[in-house]
């Protein structure tokens, strides 16, 4: 439970910290929280030569809203998250979901940034991400592009779109439309533990109907699912139980869980369903109608 | 006497059944403790294991010369360099032997194999991590019934063609022993003759103690002087010296071993382990202070593990559920070396206690241990020797009774209660129960959580077919046997079970008072304190209580098995009633009457019928040390050694109600009432505290501790992301209560508390999860309730929805 000697570098600007990257290459890793790559390197399934820790850059924290945009600082933590007016009020699913990420005391240290760009399946914020229609600001030395979550970033268990010599430096999500409806469902077996299966809902409602719907799943799959089929079904119908039910059905479809020690691929599968049903029905109970 | 009782002296003296705060938070909470790891001696080194990745295999080469070529690394040891020393094994409580480190062969995962000695802890890890073994995988088993098949692979080579052992006859190459006891015979024809019989299998699952404080030990040899002298994270260190003793062949009186604050035992103290003795040996050869500190996961895959008791019970009885005899049969698995911690004579503990609160004729017990490629341990994890197994038994068995007859689960227990006046009560099992009085306590229970009012709740629910949660109603009313024990029947590595206790009362008439056992979270630095203070009237706040250091404290055998307040709880009584009736004749000496003539009041001798002549304690206690009666010894210092005539029976009714979501497995415990019985309180604020703990502990049991392991023997869930340790997020709402029944033969009438919530609440937690089912015919479900597992039985009766 003891790391390999390493070195370790506190820049101080993006591009500094970029430099570095540049210059230290392969044997470097860039530290964000440290929740998953400490344990990793205390377990020595990770042995960097050098960690390029990213907490000291002020330019990488924050939350602001730019235009019909939230735009998040890529080291801001879930703390952060929790508390902050802006998203309580204008993006209640974040604060709902990052109350849920493990315990009090990763939630202090651990970022959204690093909890994207670890590709991990069972991290909550890639399917949130997914939900809410999130891109990515990533900056080389060379240059900066914006990537939507949607567009084969996330690309397999620890695996991004995210280059060797990339920085995620922010988080843009544009704002959810006045009156959604919105549910983060998570099933996990204690504090401090992933999601045997979560759900992520955004509900936009017209009277009775489904205007729009964005449904995602955490930890069902080597990525976070965007549940497409469920969200095409439900477009304008009616959201009543048959529906749900479909919907959840729809939903599991698409899984494909590894089994551990959580449940087998059957329960996450069923799981992924009944989160997917207590999200909806949470969602439209807080949508506007 | 015409003694009014003095309110005000009595609240000075803070006695018995005072709810005074723990003395020891105020070091605790400040972060001023001092754990074995805060030890830090000049020259210090440290160790680190070398572990093995498989469960079976040979060791065909260890190649140490990357490791010792790092600098900074000390001295890499393994099986060779101790065979000199005769250390590469070691004799456990069990009577078995175990490798300190593998001599040829690794018979678990993660069993220690080199020890890298370095001069700080960062420096051993990098040297561990490059000493090189070349292993040759052999075929593993972990299943005990598996094991005992006539081709299972051999666990232990070292005893190929032993056929005994030291509990008598083997009978298969992993077979350990066979213990046997009760009337067979008279127990198989109550089964012929009985109306009806139930019978069920059930695991208890292999589980961990799990402390915050995990193991370690700082060994410091001095070369010159020749004095050992060890911290220890250690629940008996009196036990440790003896041990060390023997396997150094050092004089006891050369050895110290200290136990300072350590922080949880839970049973997973107790033994002797490698990384001790590979601490003790590297320093003894280097003559430098040597550090070994476990990680979190070598302790949950490495020093003693729990249960695994895999078990089948067998219930006679007639029509009216009238229960007429007990058959038991369990394979006890004990992993690849039989490192069991029970008293020498019981190879299953004080299992035969699965009688229960019930009074039942007949009854019969067979355990088979055997060994698996598992790690070793079978400690007493917050109960006494293997009880908790034994109620979780009994208290199952009732239940299935009760619902093969179509009986409510509270009274199939009341019919078949041992009566009041039975008491003592003799077990078909060679028991001998102190008291008890269970009718009452149920009774009171009941009525607390209006038992009839909660089942009728849950006819309605089960009435309805789109209820998304079921309910469940969970009933024990369970026995404990704790305070190990009479030195006639217990006794480990030949040392009697006695415990003890040294008190010296001061000039000023404070006192220091030294015991044999040792506090992991007890509180006893409070509660004794209490004790004296009420026999021989000394403020509880005078007087310093010491234990731990086995150059100061009286020899003892230590704190588990609740043995504390029975054992040590009733030495400390009995030797402060040594001083108040030495300070007796001091005080009558010093009023100048007769030593029967003084009455003892609170904290002072009072002339009987002339209450204004009096010596307070305190004015005994300076006389002690210039003016005592002629012939008498000056000084006012009392030792008692303490074995005790029985054990004593510790009971309780427990009942939780729980929700179980039929389509996901979550459970919300909605209440949970506990009544302890534990004889005369001490502390009532304590004893609140040891009930919480011991139920939250018994929550995470039930609900998800559990170490399992794949069939190549890999260990799953060896760390806190999967091994459930509750938090308050988790953890129900408590409700506690209690009766009062004294043990009869305890000096004080106490009887020990603390593992009892743990040993009730275990089976209570099931019996309520398998009641949510048991309108569907479930009589059992095994451990641990986690969602998934409660899942797949609403899935296999097709309630949920996929």
């Amino acid at each position: 439970m003891i790391p390999r000697l390493f070195d370790y570098h506190a820049p101080t600007s993006i591009d500094d910290a970029l430099k570095l990257l540049g210059e230290l290459g392969e044997d470097a890793k860039l530290l964000a929280g440290g929740h998953s790559l400490l344990p990793m390197m205390k377990l020595r399934f990770a042995e960097p030569g050098h960690l390029i820790d990213l907490g000291h850059i002020a330019n990488l924290k924050g939350i602001r809203l730019e235009g019909n945009e939230l735009r998040i600082g890529a080291m801001t933590t879930e703390n952060e998250l929790i508390w902050s007016p802006l998203l309580q009020e204008r993006c209640p699913l974040l604060v709902e979901a990052a109350r849920q990420i493990s315990d009090p005391q990763v939630r202090y240290m651990g970022t959204i940034g690093g909890d994207i760009s670890h590709g991990d399946p069972g991290n909550d914020h890639p399917a949130l991400m997914l939900c809410l229609g999130a891109s990515f600001v990533l900056r080389s030395p060379a240059a900066e592009r914006v990537v939507h979550a949607d567009d084969n970033f996330f690309l397999g268990t620890y695996a991004t779109a995210l280059q060797p010599d990339e920085i995620l430096t922010e988080i843009r999500i544009p704002l959810p439309a006045a009156g959604s409806g919105w549910c983060y469902a998570k099933l996990k077996r204690k504090t401090g533990d992933f999601a045997t299966a979560a759900a992520a809902v955004l509900l936009r409602m017209k009277g009775d109907t489904v205007e729009d719907v964005s449904i995602a799943l955490t930890n069902v799959a080597d990525t976070a699912l965007k549940a497409r089929d469920a969200e095409a079904f439900l477009r304008g119908k009616p959201l009543d139980e048959p529906a749900i039910a479909e919907a959840a059905r729809l939903a599991m479809a698409i899984c494909q869980p590894a089994e551990d020690l959580r449940g087998d691929a059957d329960y996450k599968t069923a799981m992924a369903g009944e989160m997917t049903r207590r999200a909806l029905r949470t969602a439209a109970m807080r949508a506007a109608h | 006497m015409g003694l009014e009782p003095n309110i005000e002296r009595l609240t000075q003296l803070e006695g018995i059944g005072c709810a005074r705060k723990r003395r020891e938070d105020p070091r605790f909470i400040q972060g001023k403790g001092t754990y074995v790891d805060d030890v830090k001696m000049p020259g210090m080194c440290f160790g680190a294991m070398v572990r093995s990745p498989y469960a079976s295999a040979r060791i065909k080469r260890i190649d140490a010369s990357r490791a010792l070529a790092l600098p900074g690394v000390i001295a890499v040891i393994t099986a060779e360099e101790l065979k000199p020393f005769k250390l590469h094994w070691m004799p456990t409580l069990a009577g078995d032997v175990q490798a300190v480190l593998a001599d040829g062969k690794v018979s678990f995962q993660n069993q220690e194999v080199a020890f890298v000695i370095a001069e700080d802890r960062y420096l051993a890890a990098d040297g561990a991590d490059l000493v090189e073994v070349e292993y040759e995988e052999l075929p593993a088993v972990v299943d005990p019934k598996k094991a005992l098949e006539p081709d299972a692979p051999a666990v232990r080579e070292d005893l190929a063609g032993k056929t005994d052992g030291a509990h008598g006859a083997r009978r298969h190459h992993n077979h350990i022993f066979n213990w046997e006891v009760g009337d067979k015979d008279k127990t198989a024809r109550a089964f012929e003759q009985a109306e009806v019989t139930v019978k069920q299998d059930m695991l208890y699952p292999r589980v961990h103690p799990c402390p915050l404080e995990t193991c370690g030990c700082v060994a410091s040899y001095d070369k010159v002087k020749g004095d050992l002298t060890v911290y220890i994270t250690s629940q008996a260190p009196h036990v440790v010296r003896t041990v060390v003793g023997l396997l150094s062949s050092i004089p006891e009186s050369k050895i110290r071993i200290i136990s300072p604050d350590i922080g949880g035992g839970f049973g997973n103290k107790v033994g002797v382990y490698p990384g001790y003795v590979c601490a003790i040996a590297s320093s003894i050869v280097l003559g430098r202070p040597v550090k070994w500190i476990e990680s979190r996961s070598e302790n949950l895959t490495t020093t003693a593990f729990a249960r695994d008791y895999w078990m089948t019970g067998e219930l006679a009885a007639t029509k009216e559920g009238v229960i007429k005899a007990l058959r038991v049969h369990v394979y006890a698995d004990h992993g690849a070396f039989d490192a069991c911690a029970d008293p020498t004579k019981w190879p299953a503990g004080m299992f035969h206690v699965c009688t229960g609160s019930y009074a039942i004729p007949h009854a019969f017990v067979s355990v088979d241990g055997v060994y698996t490629n598992k790690f070793p341990g079978g400690v007493a994890y917050r109960c006494s020797f293997r009880v908790t197994e034994a109620v979780y038994l009994i208290e199952r068995m009732i239940d299935v009774l009760a619902q093969r007859l179509g009986i409510d689960k509270a009274e199939i227990r009341l019919r078949n209660f041992i009566r009041k006046e039975q008491f003592p009560y003799q077990t078909p099992l060679g028991l001998e129960y102190d008291s008890g009085n269970y009718e009452p306590a149920l009774r009171k229970v009941m009525d607390a959580v209006d038992y009839q009012a909660l089942r009728q709740e849950q006819a309605e629910r089960r009435a309805d077919p789109n209820a998304e949660w079921l309910m469940g109603i969970g009933v024990t009313t369970f026995t404990e046997i704790v305070g190990a024990g009479p030195s006639k029947m217990c006794d480990i590595l030949g040392v009697g079970m006695f415990d003890s206790c040294e008190i010296r009362v001061h000039p000023d008439g404070s006192a220091i008072a030294r015991m044999g056992t040792i506090t992991q979270g007890q509180g006893h630095q409070t509660t004794y304190a209490q004790i004296i203070a009420t026999e021989a009237g000394i403020p509880a706040s005078v007087i310093q209580v010491e234990e731990g250091d086995t150059s100061t404290a009286p020899y003892g055998l230590g704190t588990y098995g609740s043995r504390s307040t029975p054992v040590g709880g009733a030495a400390t009584a009995r030797c402060a009633r040594k001083i108040r009736e030495k300070a007796r004749l001091i005080a009558a000496h010093l009023l100048e009457v007769s030593p029967d003539d003084l009455a003892f009041d609170l904290d002072r001798f009072v002339v009987k019928g002339s209450p204004e002549q009096l010596k307070t304690m305190k004015e005994v206690a300076w006389a002690a040390y210039n003016n005592v009666p002629p012939g008498l010894e000056m000084g006012l210092e009392a030792v008692e050694y303490y074995d005790p005539p029985n054990f004593t029976f510790p009971f309780g009714s427990y009942v939780c109600v729980l929700d179980i979501n039929r389509y996901t497995g979550e459970t919300r415990v909605r209440r949970f009432y506990a009544l302890d019985d534990c004889g005369t309180r001490i502390n009532p604020m304590i004893i609140e505290g040891q009930v919480h703990g011991g139920l939250t502990e018994g929550f995470a049991v039930a609900m998800g501790q559990q170490l399992p392991y794949d069939e190549q023997g890999n260990v799953l869930g060896g760390t806190l992301m999967d091994y459930f340790v509750p938090t308050a997020v988790e953890t129900p709402v408590w409700e506690t209560d209690f009766t009062v029944t004294p043990s009869p033969h305890h000096p004080i009438g106490a009887k020990g508390v603390a593992e009892s919530p743990h040993v009730g609440s275990i089976p209570c937690f099931s019996s309520a999860v398998t009641d949510a089912f048991a309108h569907l015919g479930v009589t059992h479900m095994d451990m641990p309730h986690n969602a998934y597992r409660i899942w797949q039985q609403s899935h296999a009766l097709g309630l949920d929805r996929h």
